[in-house]
């Protein structure tokens, strides 16, 4: 008798303890997603003014219904001549993410596999050196770059677009400095993130596969590399994020001919106003490859970037 | 491992290759340069040496220090704010609930995209004939007369000194909360139960457990998320520019946005260096100290 008042009682508790949770539970989601709205409502404008006329764009109350279309996109590319400066950003960003992953790679691999004089200088200076911002590196380039005028070298691959999408050299000497200085900046990241994954691989794999007669160059591509696609993919999409954003560096070492969209972008402030409609457009473009890579692999930005303050 | 001496460096050297001409030669031409005045088209050989002579002009330009503590003012507000905001909401949010990850998405959105976009973006919602925001309070203002008296009128958010500084730091704070955010839920979970059931036992409230209990524990990660964004702070420069520019007069030109300024529209690249070693300087110090509570790089097995 004692024992069903007692598991009565039990079940009364643990049931009001469940309509507390819920209650909780129901107020977390409200303020998720409030705070989901405060988030994506500024971008959802972004994207909603660009498929907008300027004749919505210019209403005197905001039009959240209107007929959506694409002539902001269609004059970008045709009056503004869009397409040689996104085929540029292309090229920097993959090429600087490219060489980033392959030298820090290696470099990852040197700094938690082996022993060695000045291990220790290399990598406190990584980490000294990795908060130096891109203006600080322009204002010391800027004046060579024009001096030397690096930027109208051209290093010999040349490949003309058809007429009419806008003419102009893809590549010059412009973008290899940019990938240059974007690599450069994301280095020190890249190592040290590649330098916990290493270290997270078994020693004796390689061990093993020394004992089989591989060199150490063997070791690092055929064993470690291919264990690290987890690593290597936080490290492109910070590279690339880097890469692809950056505006500083791009619009002091840009030439004519080889803008990236974001230094496209800034160019539709106009003294006699913005061309909101047109800048929307880019701004959308330069937006929707970082938002396809955080809806693929959100898990691993917040590893990447919680992996600074929570590991250590 | 038995190998060559040589081997480290090799792995080493393109890494530290691109890291000397991409990093090392720049700080080192604005250490020179610094020394200098030189200016755009003037060739490298006729600059003319002055010494100490532009750190002396730097340590009594009104217009630096002006900078710096615009760069203070912005800094105290966004550090303050998405501190405060994004502690309290991983502690709020902390218990898991279904669909974590999809939210989780959407915060880190902000993040990613590139900060000049995040310029054009607040620019025009805070345009002042145009803009979403000021439509909106005008029309609450209209609705309910009485909040006129607390601002809900149309209200020139980047034509006056104060308001441009409010609405860079909401801009920011819009951007950067969600790290703040996650860095700390990511510590939240990461904190071992044992602990906080003994004190859950002991009769703790939420209260006492988040004071006495999880935030000390999480003292270590507190700090170097603070530290982290005490450095972005100074690196901030694209949004302001794109917002701003700077103005209106100076309210909000920080020091990083002098420094391109200097640069790229007086184009005194002699000075700009100058400052752009107080910048470095101030960016290295603070590394300094990031590394001391949190070196990635050390040994986990030391």
């Amino acid at each position: 008798m004692q024992k069903t008042v007692a598991e009565g009682l039990e079940k009364r508790t643990r049931r009001a303890n469940d309509a507390v949770l819920s209650r909780d539970d129901f107020l977390r989601y409200v303020a998720l997603i409030v705070l989901a709205l405060v988030t994506l409502g500024p971008i959802f404008v972004m994207f909603a003014t660009s498929l907008k006329l300027p004749v919505d764009i210019q209403a005197r109350v905001p039009r959240w219904i209107f007929m959506p279309t694409l002539s902001n996109y269609g004059e970008v590319i045709t009056t503004y001549r869009m397409i040689p400066y996104l085929i540029s950003s292309l090229i920097i960003a993959v090429g600087s993410t490219f060489i980033t992953l392959l030298t820090a790679g290696m470099a990852a691999f040197a700094l938690a596999r082996m022993r060695f004089p000045g291990r220790g200088l290399i990598a406190q200076t990584t980490l000294i050196i990795r908060m130096i911002p891109p203006a600080v590196i322009a204002v010391a380039v800027i004046g060579f770059w024009i001096s030397w005028s690096i930027s109208d070298l051209s290093p010999g691959v040349r490949f003309t677009l058809p007429e009419g999408l806008g003419r102009g050299d893809i590549l010059d000497g412009s973008q290899i400095g940019l990938m240059l200085f974007y690599t450069a900046l994301n280095l020190p990241f890249s190592i040290w993130l590649l330098f916990g994954f290493i270290q997270q691989i078994p020693v004796e794999l390689e061990e093993a596969a020394i004992v089989d007669g591989a060199n150490l160059l063997q070791v690092l591509f055929r064993v470690i590399f291919p264990l690290m696609g987890a690593g290597f993919a936080v490290s492109a999409i910070f590279t690339f994020r880097i890469a692809w954003n950056e505006f500083i560096l791009a619009l002091f070492l840009t030439s004519r001919y080889t803008k990236t969209l974001p230094v496209f972008a800034s160019e539709f402030i106009r003294d006699d106003g913005v061309l909101w409609g047109q800048m929307m457009a880019v701004g959308s473009l330069i937006a929707i490859p970082p938002l396809i890579i955080t809806f693929f692999a959100a898990k691993q930005i917040i590893a990447g970037m919680t992996a600074g303050a929570v590991k250590g | 491992m038995r190998t060559n001496r040589a081997v480290p460096y090799l792995f080493l050297l393109p890494a530290i290759a691109i890291l000397l001409l991409g990093l090392g030669v720049p700080l080192y031409n604005s250490l020179v340069l610094s020394f200098y005045d030189w200016s755009f088209g003037q060739a490298w050989a006729d600059k003319d040496y002055l010494g100490f002579q532009n750190f002396r002009r730097l340590l009594g330009d009104p217009t630096v220090w002006g900078a710096v503590r615009t760069t203070f003012v912005f800094g105290f507000w966004v550090v303050l704010l998405e501190m405060i905001i994004g502690v309290g909401l991983a502690l709020l949010l902390e218990k898991p609930v279904k669909g974590a990850s999809f939210f989780r998405t959407i915060f880190v959105l902000p993040l990613m995209i590139a900060p000049i976009v995040v310029g054009l973006i607040w620019r025009y919602l805070l345009d002042a004939r145009n803009g979403v925001i000021n439509y909106y309070l005008e029309a609450i203002g209209n609705a309910i007369p009485f909040l006129q008296n607390l601002g809900f009128e149309r209200l020139p958010w980047l034509g006056d000194p104060t308001l441009a500084m409010v609405s860079i730091v909401v801009s920011d704070v819009w951007q950067w909360t969600p790290f703040i955010f996650m860095i700390v839920l990511a510590g939240l979970q990461g904190l071992p139960s044992s602990i906080l059931e003994a004190s859950h036992i002991d009769g703790a409230n939420w209260f006492q457990m988040t004071w006495f209990v999880k935030l000390p524990m999480m003292r270590n990660i507190l700090l170097i998320a603070l530290l982290m964004r005490i450095i972005d702070v100074f690196r901030a420069l694209e949004v302001i520019y794109i917002m701003t520019n700077g103005g209106p007069g100076s309210s909000t030109r920080v020091l990083s946005l002098l420094l391109f300024q200097t640069a790229f529209t007086s184009q005194d690249l002699g000075y700009a260096a100058t400052i752009a070693v107080l910048l470095s300087v101030i960016l290295i110090v603070l590394s300094i100290l990031l590394m001391l509570y949190n070196n990635p790089l050390q040994d986990k097995a030391a």
